[in-house]
């Protein structure tokens, strides 16, 4: 479904991201796990369209989107999370959803929004309240709804746990869980290793803007190394 | 009755600072630049109006239309190729563009039409309201104002408030990354507020020209000034602020003019902008602005 091929990515002289290549397959979640700075983001940031990669491709659903508009992107099936969220903090709760839903039919937006309410009670209460007075669970909620207004087929997270209390953290990738269930191909870049790979299929290691290893969740979470590094112990 | 009557030109007068404050506003809400040609596209506005109006003897809806029309393009075709090539570029060399815009709106309109004053035939009739036995007097001028004022304040605000276009706009103005991975198009944003800002400027500037009716090539440049003025003084980025902050200039200018003095009438206006700058540094509805880390 995607497939990323040795792309390099600075930022100025810093070179971020340093020939990097991987895939998700339909119906996947795959994780991208390594410490702040690795460039985990950048890599999000570079498939979206917001960055550009100097060399190498980016492939989606058959065709190359390494030159596509970001906003483009979402039409033919791509939703990102951003990292921090980045809700419209002055516009409504529903104002949110329906710019999620902005390359949607106007007239499946009521029915998109009951389904991103089914997924988030708490969004539903709040629907007029304006973004900016939720709590952060309840901003991550709404960034994870919004992103789901355009029907994605792939999804990628960036960063959900970050600043939330632990059993909110458990919601949010329970809900990864089920929207993947539901059909969603899942990308998650997360610091937070232990919650990454229980839910994922696939894991890559990320250091300083290289792949140092990559393969089965289940079998990284037991890597002796991986363990020291990100899973404290 | 006096005091009704310099609160009512106030009014009207910052009526046309707050169109024109719209335009400044929101093009600097979503694209986070001053469009300091703004003013002259005002002019254009004015000398379009003026040629259907005098020239070909068309009826002066037509007139205004036609302006609204050739700023509208006006101010699209300027953001395309004198801004656009900008967009990543400092901040500063924006600012300088803008300004290198206005003087060529000017020098062209000087070169095209001359720098003789033309005097702008009255679009909205001579006719006056007279209330309480003939007391207070109304001008039709300040009437139309009026009216067109409050209609665009209540359209813009249903506008953004209510339509998918003016809510992606207010989303681009927030955040843009975001809006663009929302998938909308910061490119197109940004030009429909062009021009919308645009032909605004079109209708104030035949307002203006109804109200002062001489007509020359830097005729946009004083009113554009105060209308910046009064977005700033307002918030800048704000609509409800513009809208604020054009009727209060206003207001205090014809005050100015009528209880301290003639002369002094603009430097009282720059000196309570200054006041509140200093009291209020986002002013009077701004937001405050986050420092990303």
């Amino acid at each position: 479904m995607l497939k990323v091929d040795d792309i390099n990515v600075y930022y100025g002289a810093i070179h971020a991201v340093k020939g990097i290549s991987l895939s998700v397959d339909e119906g996947e979640i795959v994780t991208l796990i390594g410490a702040n700075g690795a460039g985990k983001s950048t890599i999000l940031q570079t498939i979206s369209g917001l960055l550009r990669s100097r060399t190498g491709s980016i492939t989606f659903l058959d065709e190359n989107i390494g030159s596509v508009a970001p906003h483009k992107l979402v039409q033919r099936g791509l939703a990102q999370v951003p990292e921090g969220r980045r809700i419209f903090l002055q516009m409504t709760v529903a104002e949110n959803l329906e710019m999620g839903g902005f390359t949607q039919k106007s007239s499946e937006l009521g029915e998109d929004l009951e389904r991103a309410f089914t997924l988030f009670p708490r969004l539903k209460e709040r629907r007029s309240q304006i973004a900016g007075t939720l709590s952060g669970g309840e901003q991550q909620m709404l960034a994870m709804g919004r992103a789901l207004m355009s029907h994605p087929k792939l999804l990628m997270l960036d960063e959900p746990s970050m600043g939330l209390a632990p059993i909110l953290v458990e919601q949010i990738f329970s809900t990864i869980v089920e929207m993947n269930r539901e059909g969603t191909t899942i990308l998650l870049v997360e610091q937070n290793a232990q919650m990454a790979l229980s839910v994922a299929g696939r894991a890559y290691v990320l250091e300083t803007g290289n792949i140092v290893m990559h393969g089965d969740a289940d079998d990284l979470a037991d890597n002796e190394e991986v363990k020291r590094a990100y899973l404290g112990g | 009755m006096v005091f009704l009557s310099h609160l009512i030109s106030g009014v009207s007068l910052g009526g046309i600072y707050a169109i024109i404050a719209l335009g400044y506003t929101m093009v600097y809400g979503i694209a986070k630049m001053l469009n300091f040609a703004h003013g002259d596209v005002i002019m254009v506005g004015g000398y379009a109006c003026f040629f259907m109006v005098t020239y070909y003897d068309l009826p002066v809806a037509v007139g205004v239309l036609v302006a609204m029309a050739v700023c509208t393009l006006l101010g699209v075709s300027i953001e395309r190729l004198a801004y656009k090539p900008l967009r990543r570029a400092p901040a500063l060399a924006v600012l300088i563009t803008a300004i290198g815009v206005s003087y060529f709106l000017q020098n062209a309109a000087q070169l095209l039409w001359t720098s003789n004053p033309r005097v702008f035939p009255s679009v909205v009739g001579n006719t006056s309201l007279n209330l309480f036995g003939g007391q207070l007097s109304i001008s039709s001028t300040a009437i139309v104002t009026i009216s067109i004022c409050v209609v665009i304040m209540v359209a813009l605000t249903w506008f953004t408030s209510k339509t998918k276009t003016g809510k992606a706009m207010r989303a681009c103005s927030e955040d843009k990354a975001a809006a663009q991975l929302m998938g909308i198009s910061v490119n197109t944003t940004i030009s429909m507020t062009f021009a919308i800002g645009s032909a605004l400027a079109a209708i104030a500037g035949v307002l203006l020209c109804s109200a002062y009716p001489t007509l020359s090539p830097t005729t946009g440049a004083m009113p554009g000034i105060k209308a910046f003025t009064a977005a700033v003084f307002g918030g800048i980025g704000s609509i409800p602020g513009a809208m604020i902050g054009g009727i209060l200039l206003g207001i205090i200018e014809i005050f100015g003019k009528a209880y301290i003095s003639t002369q002094l009438s603009d430097a009282i206006v720059f000196f309570v902008l200054i006041v509140v700058l200093l009291v209020k540094p986002d002013g009077l509805l701004g937001k405050r602005v986050q420092e990303k880390v």
